[in-house]
């Protein structure tokens, strides 16, 4: 996977690149020129207040929302123009499920796999429930779900094409103790295999176990980024503050 | 703050005076027609009208194209100059219609191709209105409207030709707003000069109320601009 | 706590080549339309019952003697056919739209027109079949014979017509805060050469008009037909994406 990537983008090692990127809409401006790199594997937690513009960065990102000014470019692929390029190799968990109630989670599933035009489907499929701890319930339908496990199948949805990057907005919304334990571990494991993960988040104490960079948008612009390694001296909730007041 | 350019107020006053003059035409000099009578006035303003909003209705149809190509917001300001200028001719035209209707034909309404049209367009323009002002991002508002100007400005000429082709109720020649094309009259070469001058008028006058409204349009947007500086 | 997230992944995930993918993802599309409608019946039923209510009112509403039914059957009909159509467009677009899965659906690497297409091939289906129930339970109700295939053909076409602007501006109405209730107002006033036509076709065939009077409307709802697709292929992407 790692050098796939580094072959396709050329000179770049970067899975993620962002310059200067501004979006604006009407004349309101929500992201006022954002850098942005991320490095293969890495972990990237994304914290900020609300409003500062997290949703409307990892849409961009997720090639749901164009630019005003500014270069994207995922995998060695440019953003608005290469989209489909980037949209095979993108998995991304939003805080609305993207689940079809009245199918079945396989039924989810397979509509998904053969939107991504995937071969083998079934196989694939059995092997994603599996991983989310579905396996179970594959022919119940989805509306009978609760919120926890409806995130879980969200994540297998997320993965099915087995994406170089997966993009996260908020996972943990509205979920309980057990439910977020449980994601946790399915999160390790997607981010075990390689993957780049960009996960947004409110909630510090979620993001300070996974993550191996903390990045934070403050008023549209990434006023800090640290490595988990340089936090070890500070707490991250001292790191997160001191962002926001600088 | 920008004051109106020179052109602008000249063509303001240029458009009243041969607002006038065509009045003048049409009620005095034209003379009367022999069937229908004084009525039969209404028709070079009812023709000039209609052309407008005809000139209007195409070019917001073009417009819409031209945003969808080149994304630039000016278009779309031009695409609502054009319509807003378009829908009250429209309605001017139907209800000069109606009024020539009620003596000639002893009726309020003739459901002929052209005026059923108008009132047709009227809806798709109101239509329009309604869906952009239920958008708030300014990008997405002329990106639908975009969308819509066009459906709707390919759907209403078709509009016109299935009226004309199927509704044999009331055939044309009864309905025309337009008799001279039918033969319900010919016109003298005095009415001729009413009635071209009355186009021209009514040209001039759309040109001059849509620049207005453009620069009226320009001016909100930099109402915008100014607002967001002053809370940010 | 989770009894075993296991980490069975394999890395041998193949994909389609493209042009082979657009037609499997309209097929996709239509698919789970179809097998999501057939569990919960909700759009369908719904569809049903107002077509039906529909056509009680007009009873009611005009009087439809024997001698009038002729004349007015077609365009009790179509009027039907149009008010219930706006139903099935307004909730299957509201489907994607409340879970989010218009993203999920924008997210896939295929043309934003697979989506289109596939809209419109399940909404058709929709109508079709409502249309095709509502026809007997009318002919029985009146005592006319409406399984003439003339009549059959200019159904087909006319919803063609209806659904194809219908699905692009509930596309677009979906998306704004008056919801629901802009669709009929989007709609209605651009699909009245379809409700012209098809109601003059559809006359024509039931009072046995000759065949070239009836020719003529349906050679409009092709030429419609055809126009609309295009026009709203094309600009559908402006529709969906940001």
């Amino acid at each position: 996977m790692l050098c796939i990537s580094i072959l396709r983008s050329g000179r770049k090692r970067t899975m993620i690149t962002v310059k200067k990127l501004v979006k604006r809409f009407g004349l309101k401006p929500v992201l006022r020129g954002i850098d942005f790199e991320v490095q293969p594997g890495e972990f990237v937690a994304l914290l900020g207040p609300n409003g500062a513009g997290k949703t409307t960065f990892l849409r961009i990102l997720a090639s749901l929302s164009r630019p005003t000014l500014g270069e994207v470019n995922i995998a060695g692929y440019q953003l608005p123009n290469q989209a489909a390029q980037v949209r095979a190799r993108l998995g991304v968990v939003s805080h609305l499920p993207l689940l079809y109630g009245d199918l079945t989670a396989e039924e989810n599933l397979r509509f998904y796999g053969r939107m991504y035009g995937l071969t083998d489907l079934e196989r694939r499929i059995t092997e994603v429930l599996e991983m989310v701890g579905l396996e179970a319930r594959r022919r119940d339908l989805v509306r009978t779900f609760s919120r926890g496990m409806q995130q879980r199948l969200a994540i297998g949805r997320a993965v099915l094409h087995d994406p170089d990057v997966v993009l996260f907005d908020e996972p943990y919304t509205g979920l309980d103790q057990d439910a977020s334990s449980m994601l946790d571990e399915v999160l390790k494991t997607v981010a075990a295999k390689g993957r780049t993960v960009v996960m947004t988040s409110h909630d510090l104490a979620r993001a300070e176990d996974l993550a191996t960079r903390f990045d934070i948008l403050s008023r549209g612009v990434i006023s800090a980024s640290a490595s988990r390694k340089e936090l070890k001296k500070t707490n991250l909730l001292a790191f997160y503050k001191q962002a926001l007041a600088g | 703050m920008e004051s109106k350019p020179l052109a602008l107020k000249i063509l303001d006053i240029v458009s009243i005076i041969i607002l006038g003059i065509s009045t003048y035409l049409a009620l005095v000099f034209a003379p009367t027609e022999l069937v229908m009578g004084d009525v039969q006035r209404v028709f070079y303003f009812h023709i000039g009208t209609a052309w407008t909003a005809l000139l209007g209705f195409i070019l917001a149809a073009v417009f819409s194209v031209v945003y969808l190509i080149t994304k630039d917001l000016k278009w779309d300001r031009l695409q609502v100059a054009a319509i807003e200028v378009s829908l009250v001719f429209f309605l001017i035209t139907i209800a000069l219609g109606s009024i020539w209707a009620r003596p000639a034909w002893n009726t309020w309404w003739t459901w002929d191709p052209r005026l059923t049209t108008a009132a047709v367009t009227e809806l798709i323009y109101i239509a329009y209105f309604m869906l952009r002002q239920g958008i708030d991002e300014p990008e997405k508002r002329a990106r639908f409207g975009a969308v819509y100007a066009l459906v709707g400005g390919l759907s209403a000429p078709i509009t016109f030709f299935a009226i004309r082709l199927f509704r044999t109720i009331h055939p044309v020649v009864i309905g025309g707003t337009n008799p001279a094309a039918d033969g319900g009259f010919s016109m003298t070469a005095d009415m001729r000069v009413a009635f071209f001058f009355a186009l021209f008028t009514f040209t001039v006058i759309f040109i001059d109320l849509f620049w207005n409204r453009i620069r009226l349009g320009d001016l909100q947007e930099k109402v915008e601009q100014l607002k967001l500086k002053v809370t940010l | 706590m989770v009894n075993k997230v296991t980490e069975i992944e394999s890395m041998s995930v193949e994909r389609i080549r493209p042009a082979g993918n657009f037609i499997k993802a309209v097929a996709a599309v239509v698919w789970k339309d179809l097998r999501a409608e057939f569990r919960s019946r909700e759009l369908f039923s719904a569809m049903l019952v107002f077509s039906l209510l529909i056509i009680l009112i007009f009873n009611f509403a005009l009087e439809l003697d024997i001698k009038t039914r002729q004349s007015v059957t077609a365009g009790v009909l179509w009027a039907t056919f149009a008010f219930a159509g706006t139903l099935g467009l307004n909730r299957s677009m509201a489907i994607e739209k409340d879970r989010g899965c218009l993203d999920g659906l924008l997210l896939a690497p295929v043309d934003r027109s697979a989506i289109y297409f596939g809209k419109v091939i399940s909404n058709l289906a929709f109508m079709l079949i409502v249309e095709i129930i509502v026809l007997p339970i009318y002919s029985v109700l009146y005592t006319v014979n409406l399984f003439q295939p003339g009549l059959l053909l200019v159904i087909l076409l006319g919803s063609i017509g209806y659904v194809s602007v219908g699905t692009l501006l509930a596309a677009m109405s979906v998306q704004t805060r008056t919801r629901d209730i802009l669709l009929p107002i989007l709609l209605f006033p651009v699909v009245i050469p379809v409700l012209l036509a098809a109601v003059k076709a559809s006359s024509g065939f039931l009072t046995g008009a000759e065949l070239a009077d009836i020719l003529l409307p349906i050679n409009l709802l092709i030429a419609y037909d055809i126009i609309f697709i295009a026009v709203a292929f094309m600009v559908f992407d402006a529709v969906v994406e940001e």
